[in-house]
């Protein structure tokens, strides 16, 4: 059997994988982090709890109305999306002029509560959520079996967030954002209906995180805590890439997950905290984050 | 009621946050007119063009556009009724290329230039329609500023101190834009400090002192009234 570094090469094409994997969900849910923040000044912390949120939509969507898999991918995302609106409508909304301290502790408030809810009703331990059919299985490919399903994960993220940041960067709603995020006051003053863009963006962000969240669930079980505790990391990685920056997110969000990966194959007792050496060193040498602009 | 003003400002009073700033400001301008407010630094000027735009909220009085009060409209909606901001500061944003600076603002009517006819009218910014808008010189972005309102199709145009800054050269291509906008029937309310920029496009002066309008005369008294104007605006 062939070995790269000695390490066999099957074990470490499997922890990238594993590290891909792991990425494209840091990628989505700092992307919608990143476009929150950037428009709307607020550190979205039931951004964790909205990912929770839509694993739990396909899960319920299945089991009480026998909805699948497929239908829950665009599904799951619109309500989560929706319940953010109303969030952003009757909550969020009245925080704008204040600290963004307060937001932080609203959303963060919501995400006890939302997880607290779940947990009541399902308990803290998992449930199982099927891939489906059609995904089922694995492919050969010469060095090493990969799950369809996660080869799926990694593209269908991939997808999302190069369509997200297409429009962002190249349609008119973009322009109106990437305006809006620097002089708000000066694109209301031109005519664009600046709350209703900053409602429209937060149930974005949101729904993002639920496609996230139902891409997790025949992966990881679908629990009250999964945002919990996928959420840290996320944070971090939206410092290493610079609060705001919408491609800094992306790109750091799968850089450190294949990182991850590699530190489990070659140092396997840091691979838990990389990603917090690395973002302590960036925060040391680039406060900025790796794409963040200097305020 | 061709003599009825397109916008009619009375007794406008404005404060930032606990400080009172305008004074009972009274103002009118004609369709097609071209009004200048002079005043010196801190008179009030920039804050009347904020206080009719709506940007800044704290607000009494009366703000009347064809006879509609827009004080108490969302800021959005004041662009919607045409009204066109072109602020001090230019307002170009760094995250869009040019050619997204000028179609960032929605249009309010059909009477706006096309982006055809204002890249005619601003050949700079066609040759650099794909650059980012704020690698343009200042007097391409102060184009810029002015060429984002003619687009929507807005009625009345507030610009803000459009030489500030600029080399003469542009300050008189500045000039010609609006002359040729005048032409076209556009009424512009205009802030300046530049003397002979403003004398050549304004129709009427109104002077301001401490958040106050204290004077108001025709354009073609300006230069008799020279010597009391350097004296409060003590240039």
């Amino acid at each position: 059997m062939s070995t790269i570094f000695g390490i066999p090469a099957p074990a470490l094409f499997g922890q990238i994988l594993i590290g891909l994997i792991n990425g494209s969900f840091y990628a989505l849910l700092s992307l919608g982090l990143a476009v929150i923040f950037g428009l709307l000044r607020i550190i979205n912390f039931a951004h964790g709890a909205q990912y929770m949120l839509g694993a739990f939509a396909a899960y319920l969507l299945l089991t009480y109305a026998g909805i699948g898999y497929w239908p829950s991918l665009i599904l799951a995302p619109l309500l989560v999306g929706l319940l953010a609106v109303v969030i952003e409508k009757t909550m969020l909304s009245r925080l704008y002029g204040v600290d963004p301290l307060y937001g932080l502790l609203l959303t963060f408030g919501l995400a006890l509560i939302l997880e607290g809810l779940f947990r009541y009703w399902f308990g803290a331990a998992g449930q199982p959520y099927a891939a489906p059919q059609q995904l089922v299985g694995a492919y050969n490919l010469g060095f090493m079996f990969m799950p369809i399903y996660r080869g799926w994960v990694v593209i269908a993220s991939l997808v999302v967030c190069i369509g997200t940041w297409l429009l962002i960067e190249k349609t008119r709603l973009g322009a109106y954002l990437r305006a809006a995020t620097e002089n708000a006051t000066l694109v209301q003053a031109f005519g664009v209906n600046v709350p209703r863009l900053l409602t429209l963006t937060y149930g974005l962000g949101a729904a993002l995180a639920a496609i996230a969240g139902v891409l997790a669930a025949p992966i990881y079980q679908v629990s009250p805590l999964m945002g919990t505790n996928i959420i840290i990391v996320v944070f971090a990685v939206v410092v290493v890439g610079g609060m705001g920056s919408i491609l800094g997110a992306i790109i750091t969000g799968y850089m450190l997950g294949v990182l991850e990966g590699l530190t489990k194959v070659f140092y396997p007792e840091a691979s838990n905290i990389v990603i917090f050496v690395i973002m302590a060193i960036v925060l040391l040498v680039r406060p900025a984050g790796l794409f963040g602009r200097e305020e | 009621m061709s003599n009825a003003p397109l916008l009619e400002v009375r007794g406008l009073n404005a404060w930032y946050g606990e400080s009172h700033v305008l004074h009972g400001v009274d103002l009118d301008i004609r369709e097609g007119e071209t009004v200048t407010l002079l005043g010196r630094n801190g008179a009030g000027k920039t804050t009347t063009l904020r206080s009719i735009m709506g940007i800044l909220r704290l607000r009494e009085g009366a703000i009347r556009l064809r006879g509609e009060d827009i004080l108490g409209l969302p800021l959005h909606k004041v662009a919607q009724a045409g009204i066109g901001y072109v602020p001090e500061e230019r307002g170009i944003f760094a995250s869009l290329n040019v050619s997204e600076n000028l179609t960032l603002p929605p249009t309010v009517s059909k009477d706006g230039m096309s982006v055809e006819e204002i890249y005619e009218l601003f050949p700079n910014l066609y040759e650099r329609r794909s650059s980012q808008g704020t690698k343009l010189s200042g007097g391409e972005q102060q184009m810029l500023a002015i060429a984002r309102v003619l687009r929507t199709g807005a009625k009345v145009i507030l610009l803000d101190e459009p030489t500030e800054g600029l080399a003469p050269v542009i300050v008189q291509r500045i000039g010609d834009v609006l002359t040729a906008l005048k032409k076209r029937g556009m009424t512009i309310l205009l802030v300046e400090q530049n003397f002979r920029f403003a004398r050549k496009v304004a129709d009427r002066f109104y002077l301001m002192e401490d958040g106050r309008m204290v004077n108001a005369f025709p354009g073609h008294e300006l230069d008799a009234r020279m010597d009391e104007l350097h004296e409060v605006l003590g240039v």
